[in-house]
């Protein structure tokens, strides 16, 4: 919402600055988001007159003027075609800043000639793209005097961000009534006063709606006026318009436009030869359509209310009038309408539509009810003023609604909510300023606010009102109650387990990415997404359209982008939520992570001690055990399957499961047909991990006492040969199997196929530590663990003891 | 032996042992003085075949003999391993100068969101606020309605938002636009007194260079019989402070409109620019930096809560938007891009562990 300072002085009587008005606004609750006072960004440039003009001795479209600035003669090189001895222009001295040109202006030599300055033209100053000649101002501007005044351009125009409960601030009156009651100066009395009509109004006006639709348009009140003669609106009318944004167009929409900017009254004008019959406000049939005045053709349906007459639908209530009974310039006759249209149904109207109009943006917000009648009379008022004619008696269809409503009001909630701590009255004039009436005595009030404020339902709100006018500054910063002794913790065991993974994972050399949660749907399909209750209705882009169900695939194209970047290896995860449906309970907390390029724990890259492996994987296995481990899960808890999901290569990844059923994630090198689908080249490999599904571990302090014995323990090799495709896992397990009190570890130390290693059989070497816990173990004790191993291992994997 | 004569081996002998140039040839002079044919050592054997009162004294001159000798040979051995040692480490040098790999640790970043979203719970914690969650996928109800903005409301056309395809009844899920819908699920969950924060994501249809359609929020709610707006100037000012790490802050509050707070304010914080740097807490000028006010008597009732017995605070604040100010990064767009240039720069090294004991960063 834009307004100039001198249109605000027209409602309120004020000896505030400009300067002081802007600091109110924002602190009540209108944001300033410009305020342009050309007084302060004119102040250099003043009136001057010049005395000489001479062609230049060394150029033939430029002259050298003689001009008084008031304080003194100067020479100014000027090249306008318009500039002779006589005329009064607008002078910038040397030190100027001229924003046309962005240039701080110096002495100069123009051809061999000194320059003092400039004479401007419009662009040079911002007013218009107008350059062929230098500004003329009136000859009865006085020399030396600020230009911004003899260009009439004294006026400062305030911008304001307008919250949407607030339907009063979109007229000046109702910013006026505000900064009254902040205590910058009085409301002035209004001035609207009744025209008296001198005929009865010919045009019959009807709601025309079912009793549950009533309150689409509850009152629509019209008049005629013969006789006008349309054309340009006056000079101050159009200058108010220009300077808040608004082309004038014809006196009679320009008066509609004034009233709209003034009160927040929307008003319409119709070219009364135009219309057939009765005015009809109704709801919509289909198949019926209106070209409306920003020239499109808009389909009507029948949750839209509109204006019609006998013969077609005229225009959109609250949202758009017609081109076709649109006034023109040669209009005689015209009919006005002042009405209200319910809120909900014009957003809605205006949404389906994709229309904003001023209007609209009125209407959906709540305009003054009360107003209706008296937003006809001032538009009459202007009417007859501007282009004369003679008015109808006022026809009124309905009755304005009441959106108003009386509450209780206790005054002891402004400090109860606040902690403000008022006297009575002045919280009863801060109200009874903005139109609230109050009515009871003490503290047990009763309250009833103005016709134009829908937003003050409450008890609540009235509160609102008075700190918003007191200031917050002026409530005092209050301590909250704390627990007696130290801050407890407070995080879930959920969220403790998250911040543990990053920390982890980091730790690790990887790098904490935050992608998008919606990623292109090709790529939700390839990683086992894509459903249809996934997909956005409204994406920004279609590389944005469809939620996760993994983060891999944003990993993977932010580990490419950094490729294309020169980064050739680098490690990256994220933590965050991905999405199996539209459920709360659908969406779940996972961690993934990628290495591409040469990155292992060690390091990425090459380096003088040796490169980092090429990312595989093992790699990615060692950070989802590290993540798992971190959560409390050791290795051997875990069982490790080859049923990774399809996008990874089949022969090179795995899953992690605890029991048969717990998924709880899956690693490995990315299939070579999905790194093609997603362009980005191998060496890449990672992993992803369900949060959700990491069951909580027991509380650290129940572990077992250490037991630690004094006694060395043994260690044995064995080498198997097995078939190639037994899982090192199950050679380990097994081992683990033959003596669980006395065996407390296995480590596998050599794999190998080759030389001397049948085809398709591997040989497997493994570690188990003996721990004997009370008495040293004699030879033939460990040479009976060792047969329990080599069987235990023959058993489950069929394979041979190696000799 | 004479005395004469003796005194003429010794000489012979610690002159052999000092000219001896390494171990081996030492060697061979210890032998040839203590060897069991040495010289020294048949002067001992030929000891018995004296007369027993000259024995004694010839015997302490051979002793004395062989000790200064053994002394001699012991100092010239140690001589000799010191120089030895030396040429031989003389011969094992490093290239002292030579990279290292860092580790690690050096290499793994923490995203500026998630370090920032940790030393926002350090604060709020510190205050007794319990940390809250919502899913990103919401309800219609819980991202609006509940939060007094019914169908229509005006309100709801700035906030952009992403929706699903609506479902078979109708209803339409959503991205939610806010964590607001978080204050809804937890005090349909909890009971009063409510103090708690809810980190997360939210989204809306935008995108220029302050604003991603996908960003951050920590939103804040207090629900008991007794906080008002004090309360919560007083910990937004806390919070401030200890967020910034300095010991005074401007702010500025101005009445604003949310639908579910009533009052409802926006809070500015005082800055100055100091080339691209911005200098909080100094300065006049101003950025806004969140939302927030009293929750509104129809949010209560719509989670079951008597208005005329309950109330509190509520406030929103942008995360990425705070880290921006705190840590000087230029550009919200390059939060999401996952540029390791960018994530190396900004993000934090994995055991810079805000805590309140230590500051926070």
């Amino acid at each position: 919402m834009k307004f100039t300072f001198s249109w605000l002085k027209e409602h309120l009587d004020t000896k505030a600055s400009v300067e002081r008005i802007a600091d109110t606004l924002t602190r009540i609750g209108l944001e300033v988001e410009e305020l342009f006072d050309p007084a302060t960004s004119f102040a250099p440039f003043r009136v001057a007159e010049v005395i000489k003009c001479e062609k230049h001795p060394n150029a033939d479209k430029l002259s050298v003027c003689e001009v008084d600035t008031g304080k003194e003669r100067l020479q100014v090189v000027c090249g306008a075609p318009n500039a002779r001895a006589g005329m009064k222009g607008v002078f910038a001295p040397v030190g100027a800043y001229v924003p046309g040109i962005d240039l701080t202006l110096t002495k100069a030599k123009i051809r061999g000639v000194e320059s003092h300055g400039m004479l401007l033209s419009e662009r040079e100053l911002e007013l218009s793209d107008a350059h062929t000649g230098i500004i003329e101002v009136d000859a009865k501007a006085k020399v030396g005097s600020p230009a911004a005044k003899a260009l009439g351009l004294d006026d400062a125009v305030i911008e304001v961000a307008i919250t949407p409960n607030r339907p009063d601030y979109l007229g000046v009156r109702g910013i006026s009534r505000d900064l009254a009651a902040a205590g910058l100066g009085t409301l002035k009395k209004d001035h609207v006063r009744p025209v008296k009509g001198s005929f009865a109004n010919p045009i019959p006006i009807e709601l025309e709606f079912d009793n549950d639709r009533a309150n689409a348009c509850p009152v629509f009140a019209g008049r005629l006026v013969r006789n006008v003669k349309n054309g340009p609106s006056p000079e101050w009318l159009q200058r108010r318009l220009k300077a808040i944004g608004l082309r004038p167009i014809n006196a009679l929409v320009d008066i509609t436009n004034y009233i709209s900017y003034d009160r927040g009254r929307p008003l319409h004008v119709y070219d009364a030869d135009k219309l057939n019959g009765a005015i009809r406000a109704r709801l919509g049939r289909k198949g019926e359509t209106v070209l409306g005045l920003d020239g499109k053709i808009y389909e009507v349906d029948d949750d839209m209310c509109v204006i019609a007459d006998d013969r077609a639908v005229l225009g959109l209530g609250g949202v758009i009038g017609g081109e076709e009974t649109g006034v023109t310039e040669a209009t005689i006759n015209v009919f006005i309408e002042s009405a209200y249209f319910d809120p909900r149904r014009t957003a809605r109207t205006g949404r389906r539509l994709g229309i904003q109009s001023d209007a609209r943006y009125r209407f959906e917000r709540g305009v003054d009810p009360d107003f209706v009648v008296p937003g006809l009379e001032l538009a009459t008022d202007l009417v007859l003023q501007t282009c004369g004619g003679a008015p109808s008696k006022i026809t009124i269809a309905g009755k304005p609604p009441k959106t108003n409503k009386l509450f209780k009001f206790d005054l002891a909630l402004v400090k109860r909510l606040s902690g403000l701590d008022l006297g009575a009255s002045e919280i009863k004039r801060q109200l009874a300023a903005l139109g609230i009436a109050l009515d009871g005595k003490g503290k047990q009030l009763k309250a009833t606010p103005p016709s134009w404020r829908p937003d003050l339902t409450g008890p609540a709100d009235l509160v609102e009102e008075v700190v918003r006018l007191t200031g917050v500054d002026a409530i005092p910063a209050t301590p909250m109650m704390q627990v007696a002794g130290v801050a407890r913790p407070v995080l879930t065991e959920a969220q403790k387990r998250q911040r543990l993974t990053r920390r982890v994972l980091a730790a690790r050399g990887l790098v904490e990415a935050v992608t998008w949660s919606f990623i292109p749907p090709e790529h939700a399909e390839l990683f086992g997404g894509g459903q249809a209750e996934l997909t956005l209705s409204n994406p920004i882009s279609t590389e944005l359209a469809q939620m996760r169900p993994s983060l891999l695939p944003g990993l993977i194209a932010a580990a490419q982008r950094n490729r294309d970047r020169g980064v050739a290896d680098g490690a990256l995860f994220e933590l965050g939520q991905a999405y199996r449906g539209a459920e709360p309970q659908d969406q779940f907390v996972a961690v993934a992570g990628v290495r591409f390029g040469h990155s292992a724990l060690a390091g990425s890259g090459r380096h003088w001690s040796g490169e980092a492996p090429a990312a595989d994987v093992f790699a990615a296995k060692a950070d989802a055990i590290a993540a798992l481990a971190a959560l409390g899960l050791d290795q051997a808890s875990l069982a490790v399957t080859r049923e990774a999901s399809s996008w990874f290569h089949p022969g090179r990844s795995g899953a992690l499961k605890l029991g048969p059923k717990t998924l709880l994630g899956i690693f490995g090198e990315f299939h070579p047909d999905l790194l093609a689908r997603l362009g980005i080249d191998p060496p890449i490999a990672g992993f992803e991990l369900d949060l959700d599904a990491v069951p909580a571990t027991r509380q650290k302090r129940e572990s077992k006492a250490l037991e630690a014995s004094d006694l060395q323990p043994v260690r044995r090799d064995f080498a198997f040969l097995l078939d190639a495709e037994i899982g090192a896992g199950e050679v380990v397990r097994a081992a683990l199997s033959a003596d669980r009190a006395l065996i407390s570890d296995v480590g596998v130390f050599d794999v190998f196929t080759g030389q001397g290693v049948p085809e398709g059989k591997k040989s497997l070497a493994i570690e188990v530590t003996l721990q004997p816990r009370e008495k040293t173990l004699t030879d033939a004790e460990i040479e009976a663990v060792a047969e329990r191993i080599v069987a235990a291992v023959k058993k489950a994997t069929a394979g041979e003891l190696r000799r | 032996m004479s005395a004469l004569e003796l005194y003429s081996l010794k000489t012979e002998l610690l002159h052999a042992i000092a000219e001896a140039s390494d171990l081996d040839k030492l060697e061979e002079v210890r032998i040839a003085a203590l060897g069991k044919k040495g010289r020294i050592s048949e002067l001992m054997q030929a000891l018995g075949s004296l007369p027993p009162d000259e024995r004694k004294a010839y015997g302490q001159v051979v002793n004395s003999l062989k000790t200064s000798v053994g002394e001699a040979l012991e100092a010239r051995r140690r001589e000799l391993a010191r120089t030895a040692t030396a040429e031989k480490l003389s011969q094992e040098r490093a290239d002292v100068t030579l990279p290292v790999p860092e580790g690690p640790l050096a290499e793994g970043r923490i995203h500026p969101v998630s370090q920032v979203t940790d030393e926002i719970t350090e604060i709020f914690a510190a205050m007794g606020f319990a940390i809250a969650e919502g899913p990103d996928i919401e309800t219609d109800f819980n991202n609006f309605t509940a939060l007094n903005m019914p169908p229509e409301h005006p309100a709801r056309q700035d906030h952009d938002t992403f929706y699903f395809a609506p479902a078979a009844d109708g209803t339409r899920a959503l991205l939610r636009t806010h964590t607001s819908p978080v204050q809804i699920r937890a005090m349909l969950k909890t009971k009063p007194p409510l103090r708690i924060i809810a980190p997360g994501r939210v989204y809306r249809c935008d995108s220029d260079q302050t604003h991603t359609p996908m960003f951050h929020q920590v939103e804040g709610l207090v629900i008991d019989e007794e906080t008002h707006l004090g309360h919560l100037k007083w910990v937004l000012e806390e919070f401030c402070k200890a967020f910034f790490e300095i010991q005074e802050v401007k702010m500025r509050f101005r009445a604003s409109h949310f639908p579910f707070t009533e009052p409802s304010m926006e809070v500015d914080i005082g800055y100055a620019r100091d080339g691209d740097a911005i200098r909080i807490g100094e300065g006049d000028q101003w950025l806004e930096i969140l939302g927030c006010g009293m929750v509104h008597p129809n949010v209560l009732k719509n989670v079951g809560l008597d208005p005329d017995r309950y109330q509190g605070f509520a406030f929103g604040l942008g995360i990425d938007r705070i880290a921006m100010l705190k840590y000087g990064m230029p550009d919200l767009r390059a939060f999401f891009a996952g540029d390791l240039r960018w994530l190396k720069h900004y993000g934090f090294p994995p055991l810079a562990i805000p805590t309140l004991a230590a500051g926070l960063s």
